[in-house]
């Protein structure tokens, strides 16, 4: 495999861990972040200081890339969760690009200049076994009580909290886990790059992952899969249209999303049970329609 | 189902041409990269055109002798978009992809950085263009094996500007507006400070702004109030001319300095009078009869001015022919061993290379300043 395709799996491999994040936030609790950088910001140098600094292993980077960015983000939760969707986002998008101003003006950790020299532990295979580590983690909590107690807070908050869930605590618990993915996904990041630099968490990338979550389907963690790798791969493979390459890229987002308003996968789920279930379906409606072929036959021989 | 099939047959087509390309004999492969869009693809654009219009040349020519076997160059160039996770993809794309046996660019220094283990795990050199941050060649005080660059640091451009406005312009007083998210902005800030402090002189403001800011009247007016002798502006053009004719307006009228982000010509339409009499460091004087030919073809060929970044991957790709000519062989390893013994005229000066550095050595930087809207050399000046 050529180290370049092999770059772009990574980083779709990387993406999808935050993407998994902002998945349970956006899809499964309602709540839209456009903050989510600043957490993957804070997970990239915290697991930097350790590796590099405190020369700490790898695992021991990571780990604490995702910690602190739950711990930032139940702060900032206890400071915001109570605001009502368009203002959480708006401070979500205030807190992350504070993160990257505090981190543009500290200039222990390189300042704007950039932090070079992270050792470059990041594989491919770390980052696959993470991936599914991730994905499997995300689909057991969102079958769970607790994940289905995310979707009633979603669908109708007033509703799930006279039905007695603590709708401020499941908001929560989403926020954290989602700033622990993004953690762990910046501190992936650091080790891949080997270099990292305020400038890379920009509002930019948030926006960048949420537009792959809802290009992927709210609310389907498939669809999330499917979304950052194609969304990661589209504009290298638009390499071949050159100065388009651009204008290429957001015109297929567009198209995609009016032929499917709902994401590529929006509310279904790819498993081997619903595929199942989907060609059980199809095989039904086909031998019912043989059915009725052959009932309209027999009824045309009788000659009514 | 109709659309769905179009756009896999679409995809597939697009794998197809982006993985496909012919191979030739005697042709070596040339990377490129920079950007080509977003706010820096004026720079970029100029590269690049730079680029295929030297190899066009150097075809036209006869092509270049490498070993006992000439060769002619192909360019191939991609956009990052000035992003540091593209550059990596594109070094990435060059290296196992087109097999490219050199890079040239990119222009920033935050590109340039993280480039560096992938060039070292596929063994092709990058010559970078106006990457000015000193750990784009060496980190740790090692030196990186197959990064190059054909530009002078910023330690040295900060320290020729506070030499330049303590010696010649008498300036004891100066005060610096900055752009706080930019890494060019805050080296060359460091390192004014650090040696107008050496020379004596006092630093009495020191304000700050952030990318995309249009109103710097508040850290203006802080600034004023400490009456300096000169004011940097460590930034580039566009937000240099915003903020000099704030300065003007608030009826400020030291005189302004700056690095090598200020040369182009919007500063001089969106300035005007107000950045008149101002001076910064630059790499080259425009009016050099060395530069003026390259000028002129650059002009006949694409119907616009170059830009600075013309004139610097103009000497890399010099850099490129000398080292190719010497190497014996093309490849990665050969050119990278070649570039490390580099002395060659280019048009912005002598290139001598560094060994322990990979920096150009001993390279002055020009003075200009901008009289009744041209730029106007003053003189060579080099740090002590």
């Amino acid at each position: 495999m050529s180290s370049y395709i092999e770059g772009i799996i990574m980083l779709s491999g990387i993406n999808l861990i935050a993407v998994l994040g902002l998945s349970l936030l956006t899809g499964f609790a309602g709540l839209f972040s456009f903050g989510h950088a600043g957490f993957m910001a804070i997970g990239a140098y915290s697991a930097a200081i350790c590796t590099t600094i405190l020369k700490l292993p790898f695992a021991v980077g990571i780990a604490a890339g995702g910690a602190t960015a739950a711990g930032a983000s139940w702060l900032i939760g206890r400071a915001t969760l109570k605001l009502k969707g368009d203002y959480f986002c708006i401070a979500t998008l205030g807190f992350g690009e504070a993160i990257r101003l505090i981190l543009d003006n500290f200039q222990g950790l390189g300042g704007a200049r950039g932090w070079p020299g992270i050792p470059p532990s990041t594989t491919i295979w770390n980052i696959l076994i993470l991936d599914v580590i991730g994905v499997a983690l995300l689909a057991n909590l969102v079958r769970s009580r607790h994940g289905r107690n995310m979707i009633a807070v979603r669908e109708e908050e007033l509703a799930a909290q006279v039905a007695g869930i603590d709708v401020f605590k499941y908001k929560m618990l989403a926020l954290v886990v989602s700033a622990a993915y993004a953690g762990v996904a910046g501190s992936l990041l650091a080790h891949y790059m080997t270099f990292i630099q305020p400038k890379m968490f920009s509002m930019v990338k948030s926006t960048e992952l949420t537009i792959i979550v809802i290009f992927g389907g709210l609310g389907s963690i498939s669809g999330s899969v499917l979304g950052a790798v194609v969304l990661t791969f589209l504009p290298e493979l638009l390499r071949a249209v050159d100065k388009w390459r651009l204008v290429v890229y957001g015109l297929a987002v567009i198209g995609i999303m009016i032929g499917r308003p709902r994401g590529l996968m929006g509310g279904f789920e790819l498993t081997p049970a619903s595929l199942r279930r989907h060609f059980a379906d199809r095989k039904e409606a086909k031998a019912a329609k043989a059915a009725q072929v052959a009932e309209d036959a027999e009824l045309g021989k009788d000659g009514l | 189902m109709r659309v769905r099939n179009f756009a896999a047959a679409l995809l597939v087509a697009l794998v197809l041409i982006s993985c496909g390309g012919a191979k030739q004999a005697d042709v070596i492969k040339v990377g490129w990269f920079g950007a080509l869009t977003g706010d820096q693809a004026v720079w970029g654009n100029n590269e690049y055109n730079t680029v295929k219009m030297l190899f066009e040349e150097i075809n036209a020519a006869g092509g270049v002798k490498v070993g006992d076997k000439t060769y002619t160059l192909e360019a191939v160039g991609y956009d990052n978009k000035g992003d540091a996770q593209e550059a990596v993809n594109v070094v990435r794309r060059l290296t196992s992809q087109d097999k490219v046996v050199a890079i040239l660019g990119p222009n920033a220094s935050g590109n340039a950085i993280p480039i560096a283990p992938i060039l070292e795990g596929a063994k092709v050199p990058d010559i970078a263009t106006v990457a000015t941050n000193p750990k784009v060649t060496v980190l740790d005080g090692k030196v990186k094996p197959y990064n190059f660059r054909v530009c002078f640091i910023d330690p040295y451009q900060g320290a020729v500007a506070a030499g330049f406005a303590y010696d010649v312009l008498k300036a004891r007083k100066a005060a610096i507006l900055y752009d706080v998210s930019d890494d060019y902005s805050q080296g060359l800030r460091q390192f004014f400070v650090e040696n107008f402090k050496k020379y004596g002189g006092e630093i009495v403001a020191d304000e700050s702004f952030k990318s995309g800011d249009v109103d710097f009247r508040p850290q203006l007016s802080k600034i004023k109030a400490q009456n300096p002798d000169i004011i940097f502006m460590p930034y580039f053009f566009k937000e240099v001319a915003l903020s000099a004719n704030q300065a003007r307006e608030l009826g400020m009228t030291q005189v302004l300095m700056g690095g090598d982000g200020w040369p182009s010509d919007q500063l001089i339409s969106m300035g005007a009078a107000a950045v008149e009499g101002s001076y910064f460091v630059n790499h080259l004087d425009y009016d050099d009869p060395d530069v003026a030919d390259y000028k002129a073809r650059y002009f006949k060929k694409y119907g616009i001015q170059t830009e600075l970044n013309g004139y610097l991957v103009h000497d890399a790709v010099l850099m490129l022919v000398d080292a190719l000519k010497r190497a014996g062989e093309p490849t990665g390893e050969a050119i990278a061993k070649a570039l490390e013994t580099t002395n060659i005229k280019g048009i912005t000066g002598t290139i001598k290379i560094s060994a322990q550095t990979h920096n150009p050595e001993g390279k002055d930087a020009a003075i200009i300043k901008i009289v009744g809207g041209k730029y106007v050399f003053q003189q060579k000046y080099a740090a002590k």
